[in-house]
């Protein structure tokens, strides 16, 4: 353990949604009780103004940073950024990182217990939006007692649930940073999503969503292949494996995996299956195909005369996924609403993962963000 | 690079712009580097800064001054950014290392109501001198340069520059000249275009302001 780590930290849950108050979902269904699951770092302020709210992608989750245990071999998913002295410093900052509804990380989701029927929703699970990710989000944010966060940060899905925080909340954010994502999902996105849930739905043992046990390990690993291919580049692949075989010198001349890329997509698929559910993909992947600001809120440049917070825009050269273009067409909109917003483009071979992977260049442009919303509450 | 020739000038030119630009207003920075200009500007003159550069890492000192940065190329255009949406446009040491100077003429005009243009003369006599008895490519303390390591693509001169503002109808609003280390308000032709070694204007579209 670093001398920059929180240390240990111990995940709560808030429970809300009482039956005469659940969170009325986009779909019009309603949901409750809902948990949600979150980790806290650093200390509130008086006034609770110093708040930071993490928000995570696809497979991420509530652990952003430290350790749950002694023993445990890897922190939070964003240690790099959350700590004493790192770009979100919590010597300074209150910072608080809650999981999404519909995954399968301990807040409400298909694996949660129906009330309805005692049995796990499975795919009786309402589908859920981002937006009604964030509703959620909220609530948790009113329970903390916080009326106005200090700052947001997210990437790709992370940052949708920051662009829908901007659009439903404005005036509770006074400052954001959209890392890697984009104001609607692209179909090329799409695309890759309904490949890798198909991947799922046509595994025997996904069952209409009724498995026990494992349930469609192969649907849920293929669908992690195809996803992570797009989480990284093409200069990446060719320069990590390039065309070397793991383990051999001559053609095996048989269908066994036998590229060094293979094993490895093998590797990140079948571990992945070991950490997520199948069913939660296929709702979270439905909740990011869905995402469309200007279908929810009309022409970007319209949804974002409401913005009140000042923006940052981060995005990689190398992220074929959420290219550079997707965060520009953002930042054209609120620039042409006047609105105080800043953008970099990051030079990385890492593809749309560097946010996750290169974090020393993006710590250095969150940290500078963060100090220049010092000298502007000190003015 | 920009910066080690303007150390060289003590940086007198960022003080003249600094007393061009009024109080209070919103200014656009091309090519701002580091942001030190702006950030100066906003401490003294209490603008509202945004800073473009083609240089992220450098604008990363923006962003900690509390200032908006956007990472661009100007030689591509600003089309993020609508029409007059800023009150002056800095162009400071910039026009020179372009390569489609006119595009970014024309965008800070676009941009800004006024413009604020800084460029080295290459027709000082200095310069003219050292190409005329040299025989090589001029040198000077605005011009430190090896002809095969200079950022300075577009030679232009003093002239050079009013013959384009008159053939696209832009106005000089302000005048400043640099000569042996002082600032002159006014130096007319064709003394300006033999004696000055960076001129600083103030330049609009907007006719109603001459």
């Amino acid at each position: 353990m670093d001398c920059n780590s929180v240390g240990l930290v111990k995940p709560q849950t808030f429970t809300f949604g009482t039956r005469d108050d659940p969170l009325i979902l986009e779909s019009g269904h309603s949901l409750g009780p809902v948990d949600i699951v979150y980790e806290t770092y650093g200390v509130p302020n008086e006034d609770r103004s110093n708040a930071i709210l993490i928000l995570h992608a696809l497979s991420g989750n509530h652990h952003a940073a430290g350790y749950h245990d002694p023993r445990d071999r890897e922190p939070g998913w964003w240690d790099g950024m959350i700590g004493p002295g790192k770009a979100f410093d919590t010597s300074h900052y209150w910072v608080i990182c809650s999981n999404i509804i519909g995954g399968c990380k301990g807040s409400t989701g298909p694996l949660s217990i129906d009330p309805g029927s005692g049995e796990p929703y499975r795919l009786q699970f309402p589908v859920v939006t981002i937006g009604d990710m964030v509703n959620a989000q909220k609530r948790l944010i009113d329970h903390l007692g916080i009326t106005r966060l200090h700052s947001m940060a997210g990437g790709s899905m992370g940052g949708f649930q920051v662009l829908e925080w901007l659009l439903r909340y404005p005036e509770m954010v006074r400052s954001a940073i959209c890392i890697a994502s984009a104001a609607r999902l692209s179909a090329q996105a799409i695309a890759f999503n309904s490949v890798g849930r198909t991947a799922i739905i046509r595994d025997p043992e996904w069952k209409e969503g009724r498995y026990t046990g494992k349930g469609p390990e192969q649907g849920l690993a293929i669908a992690r292949m195809v996803g992570h291919i797009t989480y990284l580049s093409e200069l990446l692949l060719d320069t990590k494996f390039g065309r070397r075989l793991q383990s051999a010198d001559q053609f095996s001349y048989n269908f066994t995996s036998e590229f060094a890329i293979e094993s490895y997509l093998n590797y990140k698929g079948s571990t992945f299956t070991q950490r997520f559910d199948a069913n939660s993909y296929l709702f979270i992947t439905k909740a990011m195909d869905y995402f469309d600001i200007s279908r929810s809120y009309g022409p970007l440049k319209h949804a974002f005369a409401r913005v009140l917070a000042r923006c940052l825009f981060v995005s990689y050269s190398s992220d074929w996924l959420f290219p550079t273009s997707q965060t520009k067409e953002m930042v054209s909109a609120l620039l042409s609403n006047g609105k105080p917003v800043s953008f970099i483009e990051i030079d990385s071979p890492y593809g749309h993962d560097a946010f996750l992977v290169e974090e020393d260049k993006l710590a250095r442009i969150l940290s500078g963000f963060l100090k220049g919303m010092d000298v502007e509450v000190a003015a | 690079m920009r910066t080690h020739y303007v150390d060289r000038l003590s940086r007198t030119d960022r003080d003249v712009i600094m007393t061009l630009v009024p109080e209070g207003g919103k200014v656009l920075d091309l090519g701002c580097g580091d942001c030190s200009l702006l950030s100066e500007l906003v401490a003294r003159r209490r603008v509202q800064g945004t800073g473009v550069d083609i240089n992220g890492a450098q604008l990363v000192n923006g962003l900690a001054h509390g200032l908006n940065v956007y990472q661009g190329n100007l030689d591509e255009g600003l089309a993020d950014f609508p029409d007059r949406s800023y009150d002056y446009v800095i162009l400071n040491q910039t026009l020179q290392v372009v390569k489609n100077p006119l595009l970014v003429l024309n965008e800070m005009l676009r941009i800004g109501r006024f413009g604020i243009v800084g460029f080295p003369n290459f027709a000082q006599w200095k310069l003219r001198s050292g190409l005329f008895f040299g025989g090589r490519a001029p040198k000077s303390p605005a011009l430190p340069f090896e002809w095969y390591d200079t950022p300075n693509i577009r030679v232009l001169s003093i002239s050079d520059f009013f013959d384009y503002c008159r053939l696209q109808n832009i106005q000089l609003v302000h005048e400043r000249y640099l000569v042996s280390g002082r600032w002159l308000r006014t130096l007319p032709l064709p003394l300006s275009n033999l004696l000055c070694q960076i001129g600083l204007f103030v330049i609009t579209r907007d006719h109603r302001v001459t």
